[in-house]
């Protein structure tokens, strides 16, 4: 339960491991036969951990998270959440897509409140709308609780999504490349805001992305998957950077580019 | 780092609020007088030249009748008759006019003549409730029906009713395509019960889906007070009309973007949710791009069913017109026909702006 244990991996216990992924495989049928994507992949994810997956694109990232929420049937192996198999998706899984993929004929806090009510059944209407307003605050939305989401930006949009996932208050968040299709100034303000509610909320997070800096940023560990067909946890990087962290000093920290070094010297081969 | 967010709580402080689509709306409308004058020209140069051809058309098509007409009295009667028939032609004489294609000034003449009709028939209908006040109120006290006015309808009454009837029709069509296709949208073992008979009945015309309405209410309703004839029209013109919303209401219900239904699953929700607040609004602009379409066929069945069903209406009233063959009939055909046009194109504009209001996909 300690943030002590993430630190020290070999001193953890099997009760702090939220995630654990066990001879995971994953294949696709297609008309000139099975794609094995994943083959006997291994991971395993401890509480209030931030872990970044990087890999080429179409090794299988996508596939993995997907499995992980539920939303895409395992061939092999198993997940185990908190000790038990995941049987489909659930709310205790938020999922942050690569497109917002709000409803726009809602609000931005309809679109919270769908979720909310879901998950917090037996709360009043109020408590429900405080719930949804506290989060789109913590993303910089305090502004916008009543704009249709069709009217937001993409960033915007995507704030929403995020304040969507954590007021779910669920056990892991995963995220598949949220900030993929943002240009790179809100890319970064958007890292920082997540960063911010994560630091807060100490959620399991997984999240994938192609961009280093961004992992780097953000991950207490960098899972490197290697190419597929047949993908594997090719390395696994630690980031040592205390938190909360800020984005100035880790750039001018000196371990910056060793990980950086060791992350494109294990993408370029 | 430059934030949206940080521009956001700016721009709210001076009292704007920010928002890109809204910021781009106010540029587009920014109206281009210039452009707005030339495409006014152009339209106008262009009436104009359509009118003048019209004009040129009817003046060679009335000189080919005339031409015939003086030629049948002279092989039939003799030179004399046909000297007679050219005299009555030229002095412009209803009883000998060539019957053929109007031109726009006699068109022109018929659309006022049908005002003035409407204004007589107003007049008389006024004069009549003003007439029977008494007795309707007298009848109204002893639970006796009102005495209604029983006269010829009117040109403006003929359009009040076809609209009414249209929209009767594009109402059942609503009602029975919509439920249809979400549920056909949702199920695909329905979709599979209810492809063939879709497939099969879409094709079928507008004069066959009248007859088997015709057979079935003439059953069913035995009534004499209720409008038989008005009924069987609206249910035929529904029938005809509902495919496109139907096909578009399964399409939309049926490829609701696989992210929105991954939301739906990983926030579990219940099959009514998942329906109501997620695939129908959803699908809401297809479903209403289904029913612009369903209005203008309606619309345009609607003449041909009203004339086959003698229902009362434009379709009526064109066809008595054209049976009826008085000098002044062809004109009034033409002014219901650009009638007819005019309010089409209204019906599919306001649809238009409805399914522009509904739709919520960012331009
Ligand atoms: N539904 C599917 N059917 C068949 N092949 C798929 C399917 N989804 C993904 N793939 C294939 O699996 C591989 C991994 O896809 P994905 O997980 O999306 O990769 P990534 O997210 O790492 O870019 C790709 O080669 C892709 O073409
Ligand atoms: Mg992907």
């Amino acid at each position: 339960m300690t943030a002590g244990s993430i630190t020290h991996p070999s001193a953890a216990s099997l009760r702090d491991v939220m995630l654990n992924i066990k001879d995971l495989t994953k294949i696709y049928p297609t008309p000139k036969g099975d794609y094995v994507v994943l083959e006997d992949l291994q991971l395993q994810i401890m509480k209030e951990e931030f872990v970044s997956i990087i890999g080429h694109s179409g090794c299988g990232k996508t596939t993995l998270l997907t499995m992980i929420a539920g939303l895409n049937n395992i061939s092999g192996g198993n997940i185990f959440l908190n000790e038990f198999p995941i049987a489909g998706p659930g709310p205790d899984r938020g999922v942050i897509f690569q497109a917002p993929s709000l409803f726009p004929w809602m609000t931005a806090l309809e679109n919270v409140l769908l979720g909310v009510k879901q998950v917090f059944p037996h709360a009043s209407k109020g408590e429900q709308k405080d719930i949804c307003k506290y989060y789109l605050s913590k993303v910089g939305l305090e502004d916008a609780f009543h704009k249709k989401a069709s009217e937001l930006s993409q960033g915007m949009q995507q704030r929403v999504g995020i304040a969507r996932a954590f007021a779910l208050r669920p056990k892991i968040l995963l995220l598949d490349e949220p900030f993929g299709m943002l240009d790179s100034l809100t890319r970064a303000a958007l890292q920082d805001v997540l960063l911010e509610v994560w630091e807060k909320e100490k959620i399991t997070a997984i999240q994938i992305t192609h961009d280093v800096d961004e992992a780097i940023f953000l991950a207490n560990r960098i899972i490197m998957m290697t190419s597929g067909p047949r993908a594997q946890v090719g390395d696994i990087l630690n980031i040592e950077f205390e938190r909360p962290r800020d984005r100035k000093e880790i750039l001018n920290h000196p371990d910056y580019y060793h990980y950086r070094k060791h992350l494109i010297d294990f993408l370029e081969h | 780092m430059s934030d949206i967010g940080i521009s956001t709580k700016a721009m709210g402080k001076s009292g704007v609020t920010f928002s890109p689509l809204k910021v781009l709306k106010g540029f587009i409308p920014k109206l281009d007088t210039k452009a707005i004058v030339k495409n006014a020209l152009i339209s106008l140069a262009s009436i104009l030249l359509f009118v003048l051809l019209w004009h040129l058309g009817a003046n060679y098509l009335f000189n080919i009748e005339a031409t015939a007409k003086i030629e049948k009295a002279r092989t039939e009667q003799g030179a004399e008759a046909a000297a007679q028939m050219e005299a009555c032609i030229l002095s412009g004489d209803v009883s000998c006019q060539p019957n053929t294609l109007p031109s726009p000034q006699q068109v022109i003449v018929a659309a006022q003549n049908l005002w003035a009709d409407h204004l007589s028939i107003s007049a008389k209908k006024t004069a009549f409730k003003a007439k029977v006040a008494t007795t309707n109120a007298d009848r109204k006290a002893q639970g006796l029906k009102p005495i209604k006015y029983t006269g010829r309808p009117s040109f403006i009454d003929q359009i009040l009713t076809s609209i009414k009837t249209v929209f009767a029709g594009f109402l059942l069509a609503m009602f029975i395509a919509i439920p249809i296709g979400i549920i056909t949208g949702l199920n695909e073992n329905l979709k599979t019960a209810f492809n063939w008979l879709i497939q099969i009945f879409k094709p079928v015309s507008p004069v066959v889906w009248l007859l088997l309405v015709f057979m079935i209410v003439k059953t069913l309703i035995r009534d004499p007070e209720l409008d038989k004839s008005f009924i069987i029209a609206a249910i035929s013109v529904g029938l005809c009309a509902m495919w496109a919303t139907l096909v578009n209401t399964s399409l939309g219900v049926s490829s609701v973007k696989t992210d929105y239904m991954n939301v739906a699953k990983v926030l579990q929700l219940s099959l009514g949710k998942k329906i109501f607040k997620i695939i129908i609004p959803s699908s809401i602009p297809l479903i209403f791009t289904g029913l612009r379409i369903t209005v203008s066929v309606a619309w345009m069945v609607l003449i041909a069913i009203e004339l086959l069903a003698q229902s009362p209406g434009l379709g009526s009233f064109v066809w008595e017109e054209f049976q009826n063959g008085a000098n002044d009939s062809n004109a009034k055909i033409i002014v219901a026909m650009f009638v007819i046009g005019i309010i089409g194109f209204l019906l599919d504009r306001v649809m238009l702006f409805v399914q522009q209001s509904v739709s919520f996909e960012t331009q």
